[in-house]
């Protein structure tokens, strides 16, 4: 276990400095010169000047040592500096990565219990009203862009019955007391995880039929109902360990696809996480912030897969025994 | 006795076996929702690509009072906040956004099948390399970094569809490889092996026909995911400023939604529609490619 682990860990370092090594290319091959962008925001300037600019920024260095150079300042916490914040990217990243970690985790928790008690339930029974529900409905959760449903949920929900806030994380005149504010965070929270939770929603609930439906044709199933169990109690203790397997296999994998959902959701909702904030930087051109909440969302995802590979071997513990 | 059980023996020949093409169709046919995806799919394209030519109001520029509602001028489906029309714009956004999707797909498969097939057919080394390249992929998110690239190289319809189809190959190769990890020792390869058949003829000649059907399942959906991939920028304000397309008709209307339900409704349908006709078709394709695989 904690062989396997160090290995995972050692593989995503590398992984990282991939995604620092491509980000810096990117950067480096796009059109667009930073200094005469810079000249031309201080009203021009001489050739003479720029050139001083340039090896102030360390900009005549061959790409290799620039490369080095920004490496270094990664490893020391340093992921650049946003002019149009007018504040260390690192800094802007850890204001709002909490609003995105309430409003992802949230949307995949519901999704999975959701999505996996759907799943199981229309699985009792094939071709049952249930059944043919959900299908439709993950048919629909697949075709729908995210963001147009969350456009949807606001006309309906917060428009035309208003029950819901239309935008934001809490109320501009803050409610007194802790218990109030949490309440009133929820109450902002209800549409964007809805929202969010969609697509995975119909997703998981798909694959957890399916998985459900193969596992119930396993030999230790039928012993178990020979000997006597009743079919709630083998469903819920014998099949359900093995038919949510799957299901957790793909949340760990298609956590980066929820962080792209949750960049399109945010960006709806205005919800003040690092979605609005990629959108925003997109506005501004402002290209250090875009490529930092990029290698963030990169340790955010290896962190989650470490994590699942973990909830992994405590579900099945098949895995590490081999 | 034995003359007679002789005389009612059938001696016709037996009909000639429908050609796989054939029974595929067959099969496809009689999938009321894959027929269905067809019909809806082809409205769609005729809607796009034969619309312009019938209906000829320019979708960017003001031709009528901003924000009137749907069904209250000669413009059916309204205006939005700039007076232009919402129809127009939407059979001018449906040719750019599929084209895009389409190309943008059209990349994915290639890059994706190129590299699953030289991972799995060769193994080893340049398996090792080329599924470490794709776990890269896997853990960027997409959207991210298409939005990175687009933001670095200017939003044209050229670079959207690249930057689509460079952050969106992963699964496809995964699949691929996967066939060709379960093809290439089959006794058919090793027979064009042991004539002395090139590797390159072997992937590409020999393995790579038979891996086809559940391809051409992925290469259909993909178009659906480039679709809503490209919409998903185009909402963010990553589309082309001279092309109208369906996500930045949701994109440009959405800050009037109190003003205007249709500015943002009617492009959205669109693209459900669209991408929904694109998954039922795929879905129909994989039963009728993959019999065995039929759903329960």
């Amino acid at each position: 276990m904690v062989k396997s682990l160090s290995k995972r860990i050692g593989n995503a370092v590398i992984l990282l400095l991939a995604v620092l090594v491509l980000n810096f290319t990117l950067i480096h091959i796009a059109p667009g010169d930073p200094v005469e962008v810079l000249a031309g925001e201080m009203g021009g300037a001489t050739p003479e000047l720029l050139a001083e600019l340039r090896a102030d920024f360390g900009l005549d260095q061959p790409f290799h040592v620039q490369l080095f150079t920004y490496l270094g300042n990664v490893l020391q916490g340093n992921l650049g500096y946003s002019f149009y914040y007018d504040k260390p990217v690192t800094e802007l990243i850890f204001d709002r990565i909490g609003a995105t970690l309430l409003l992802v985790i949230t949307a995949l928790l519901f999704a999975l219990f959701v999505g996996t008690a759907l799943g199981i339930a229309s699985a009792q029974k094939r071709n049952s009203l249930l059944s043919n529900v959900v299908t439709l409905l993950s048919l629909a959760g697949f075709s729908a862009p995210v963001f147009w449903i969350g456009i949807m949920l606001i006309l309906l929900l917060s428009v035309a019955l208003p029950i819901f806030p239309i935008a934001g994380m809490a109320t501009a005149d803050e409610p007194e007391g802790n218990f109030a504010y949490i309440l009133d965070v929820v109450w902002h929270l209800v549409l964007p995880a809805l929202t969010l939770a969609s697509i995975y929603l119909a997703f998981y609930s798909r694959l957890s039929r399916a998985s459900m439906l193969e596992v119930l044709e396993s030999d230790y199933i039928r012993t178990a109902r020979a000997k006597g169990l009743s079919r709630f109690l083998v469903v819920y203790k014998h099949a359900l360990r093995n038919a949510v397997l799957p299901v957790v296999t793909f949340a760990g994998l298609q956590f980066a696809q929820v962080i792209s959902g949750a960049v399109l959701v945010e960006t709806v909702f205005a919800w003040p996480g690092l979605g609005t904030l990629a959108f925003e930087s997109i506005l501004r051109r402002d290209s250090p912030t875009l490529l930092g909440i990029l290698f963030f969302s990169a340790v955010l995802v290896l962190v989650v897969n470490i994590v699942v590979d973990i909830a992994y071997r405590i579900i099945d513990p098949r895995i590490s025994a081999k | 006795m034995i003359d007679s059980s002789l005389d009612n023996f059938n001696t016709e020949p037996m009909e000639k076996p429908a050609s796989p093409a054939r029974q595929t169709w067959k099969m496809f046919s009689s999938n009321q929702s894959a027929v269905a995806g067809l019909i809806l799919l082809a409205i769609v394209l005729i809607f796009s690509l034969v619309g312009p030519l019938v209906y000829q109001v320019a979708p960017t520029e003001m031709v009528w009072m901003p924000l009137t509602p749907p069904l209250e001028s000669e413009y059916l489906l309204g205006t939005d906040y700039l007076g232009r029309d919402i129809l127009a714009g939407l059979i001018n956004g449906g040719r750019i956004t599929i084209a895009i999707g389409a190309s943008a797909a059209l990349l994915t498969i290639v890059i994706g099948v190129t590299i699953g097939a030289l991972a799995g057919y060769y193994g080893g080394w340049v398996d090792n390399l080329l599924m470490r390249v794709t776990e890269f992929f896997q853990v960027l998110p997409n959207l991210l970094l298409a939005m990175v690239v687009v933001m670095l190289f200017s939003a044209t319809l050229t670079n959207i569809a690249i930057a689509i189809g460079i952050v969106s190959w992963t699964s496809t190769a995964r699949l691929t490889r996967a066939e060709f990890l379960r093809l290439r020792s089959m006794d058919y390869v090793r027979a064009e092996r042991s004539i002395g058949a090139k590797n390159r003829r072997i992937i590409w000649a020999v393995i790579l026909p038979n891996a086809a059907p559940p391809l051409i399942v992925s290469a259909a959906l993909s178009i659906g995911t480039a679709i809503l991939f490209e919409a998903g920028l185009a909402f963010l304000g990553l589309s082309d400023p001279n092309n109208m397309s369906w996500g930045r008709m949701i994109g440009d209307n959405r800050p009037y939604i109190l003003d205007s339900w249709w500015g943002v409704t009617f492009p959205g349908i669109a693209i459900f529609l669209t991408v929904l006709a694109i998954s039922l078709v795929g879905d129909g394709l994989n039963d009728a490619l993959n019999p065995k695989l039929r759903k329960r």
